[in-house]
Order: structure tokens, then C-alpha cells, then sequence
């Protein structure tokens, strides 16, 4: 496989996603290249450390004033009585 | 005395519950969500302002919107949709600019062979399992997120973080599935580049001129 090929596939194969004969057409260039076996796995730690990673907490008082908002927008729309689709 | 356990209502029972007018089945479904769309805006803006603000209008507007929702797609995609939308708005604003979409008209799609090779290749000195509750870490991650391209960000932010399918992220951002998949992979590539010049063990360093790519 070339360059351009693999990195065309390279988000399948990444998510485990790819066709199973492009997928065979990696696994034989990933036997032969080591670099492309470590940057695959560097996506991977990549990804995992983004999705794993501690989120941003929502302030107290931002959640509050949230669910204050919500409460008061509710009784609104239900005063309106639009319920329905607008 | 046995307590009775029961199992906590599906999203989809909520939004029923919702559309029927009990507010507590609504404000059952924000507590699920609302973390989860208050930090992915602040990864999208990364200020606190506009993500409190972007989060608010989510949930305001899925409240006004419940009636409308016919469940094609999940709660969760579709609140994410809506916050991702109230962002861009924020972020089209900030540029001075009209239009939502990510897509510029004069912009020509982006190819793979733009695509920067990757350079510096090591395998990391730790998992990313031990990594995740390091402190330094966020801090590593939120530079190397802030040095991408909005349009690049954004794809990665809804695609990897938050799991949405290829098609979703599309959609949710106005762009083409192909053109979704070149910006995904441009995110992923430069992400890794940044985090291996820090993470990677330099005595393990991969030079790339050893086959014929």
C-alpha cells in the first residue's frame, strides 16, 4: 500500500472500521513498517487520553443558574400551552 | 425491610415523560447532561463565560424544542447537536462572521495529500490509563487542542471525545462525510504529534527514512 492509501484508510483502520481486504493490506505493511504500527498506537493513546481525561467540572453556581432558568422557562412554555411543534 | 432497586428510566422513557409535561423527567435528563455539554463547550471556546452560556442555550432550547423531537436520534446526539450549533454561533461571532457553517464557500475541500506526514514517532513512555490522572496532563492536552484549527477541533471533539459517527459529526457541523473524514484524521495526526514530543520516550525515537513511503 501506498503512502496516500494507507493514510486514506487510516481513520478505519484506527477505529477497527476499515474493509477487511484493506484491512489484510495494512496488517502486511504494518508487519514490515514499524513507524506506522507506532503512529497507529499513538492515535489510539491519543484518543483514549482525550475521551478518558477528567472533563471540565460545570461550576455550582452555573448548574444552578441553569436549573433556574430551565424551571423558569418551563413554566413559560407551559403557560403558552406550546407544547406542540412549533 | 428490602429495598427495591430500581433501574434508573432510559433517556427515550424521560423525554416521553418530558413531552407529557413532568418537568422533573426534564431536569432528570439535564443532570445527565449537562457535565457532559459544559465541558466539551469549554473545549470547544475554552472560556468559561461562553460555555456557561452555550450550555444554557442547549438545554433552553431542547425544553422548547421537546415537542418537535420525534426520537430519530438519541437525547444525547441531539443535545449535542444543539450545543454544538449554539457554539459555532459563538465562535462565528467572535470572527465577525454570518454564516454557521464550517465550510467556507471559497475554501476548496481539504485532500489527503495535504495531510502533513507524521515526524516524530516514539511509543510513549506510559499508557494513557496512568496519564489520565496526571495534572500536568489536562494542561498538555488542552495546549495541544487549542493548536488546532477550529475546523479541525471541532471534528475531533464530536467524533473521538464524544463518539458521534462520522455521519453525525457531518451533520451536526454542515460539512461533507469525506470532508469530515480528511479534517478527523488531520486532528488525529497533529494531536499525535504534539502529544509524542512530550509523551514519546526520545530514546526510542523512530527515524522514518527506513522504507519507501
Amino acid at each position: 500500500m501506498k503512502c496516500a492509501e494507507l493514510l486514506a484508510a487510516l481513520n478505519e483502520y484506527v477505529d477497527g472500521t476499515v474493509d477487511p481486504a484493506i484491512c489484510e493490506e495494512f496488517q502486511k505493511h504494518m508487519a514490515g513498517c514499524n513507524p506506522c504500527q507506532v503512529v497507529v498506537d499513538n492515535i489510539r493513546q491519543t484518543i483514549t487520553l482525550y475521551k478518558e481525561g477528567k472533563p471540565y467540572q460545570l461550576p455550582v453556581e452555573c448548574r444552578q443558574r441553569l436549573h433556574t432558568a430551565l424551571r423558569e422557562r418551563w413554566k413559560e412554555t407551559h403557560l403558552r400551552g406550546a407544547s406542540s411543534p412549533s | 425491610m428490602t429495598k427495591t432497586i430500581t433501574p434508573e428510566p432510559a433517556d427515550a422513557e424521560l423525554v416521553r415523560r418530558a413531552q407529557g409535561g413532568e418537568l422533573e423527567a426534564f431536569e432528570a435528563l439535564t443532570n445527565r447532561y449537562e457535565q457532559r455539554i459544559y465541558s466539551l463547550a469549554m473545549r470547544m471556546l475554552r472560556q468559561e463565560q461562553d460555555a456557561e452560556d452555550v450550555t444554557q442555550q442547549a438545554f433552553l432550547s431542547a425544553l422548547e424544542n421537546l415537542g418537535g423531537f420525534r426520537g430519530d436520534a438519541s437525547f444525547a446526539t441531539w443535545i449535542l447537536r444543539i450545543a454544538t450549533h449554539a457554539a459555532l454561533k459563538v465562535i462565528r461571532k467572535r470572527k465577525g462572521l454570518d454564516t454557521v457553517s464550517l465550510e467556507e464557500a471559497t475554501e476548496p475541500a481539504d485532500g489527503y495529500d495535504a495531510i502533513p506526514h507524521p515526524e516524530y514517532i516514539a511509543d510513549w513512555r506510559q499508557s494513557p490509563e496512568l496519564l489520565v490522572h496526571n495534572n500536568e496532563i489536562r494542561r498538555l492536552l488542552d495546549e495541544a487542542l487549542a493548536k488546532l484549527d477550529e475546523k479541525h477541533r471541532m471534528v475531533f471533539l464530536l467524533r473521538d471525545v464524544e463518539g458521534l459517527s462520522v455521519k453525525e459529526t457531518a451533520e451536526a457541523l454542515g460539512l461533507s462525510e469525506a470532508n469530515t473524514k480528511v479534517r478527523l484524521l488531520r486532528a488525529r495526526l497533529q494531536l499525535r504529534e504534539e502529544l509524542t514530543l512530550t509523551l514519546g520516550d526520545p530514546g526510542r525515537r523512530i527515524t522514518r527514512n527506513l522504507h519507501d513511503h
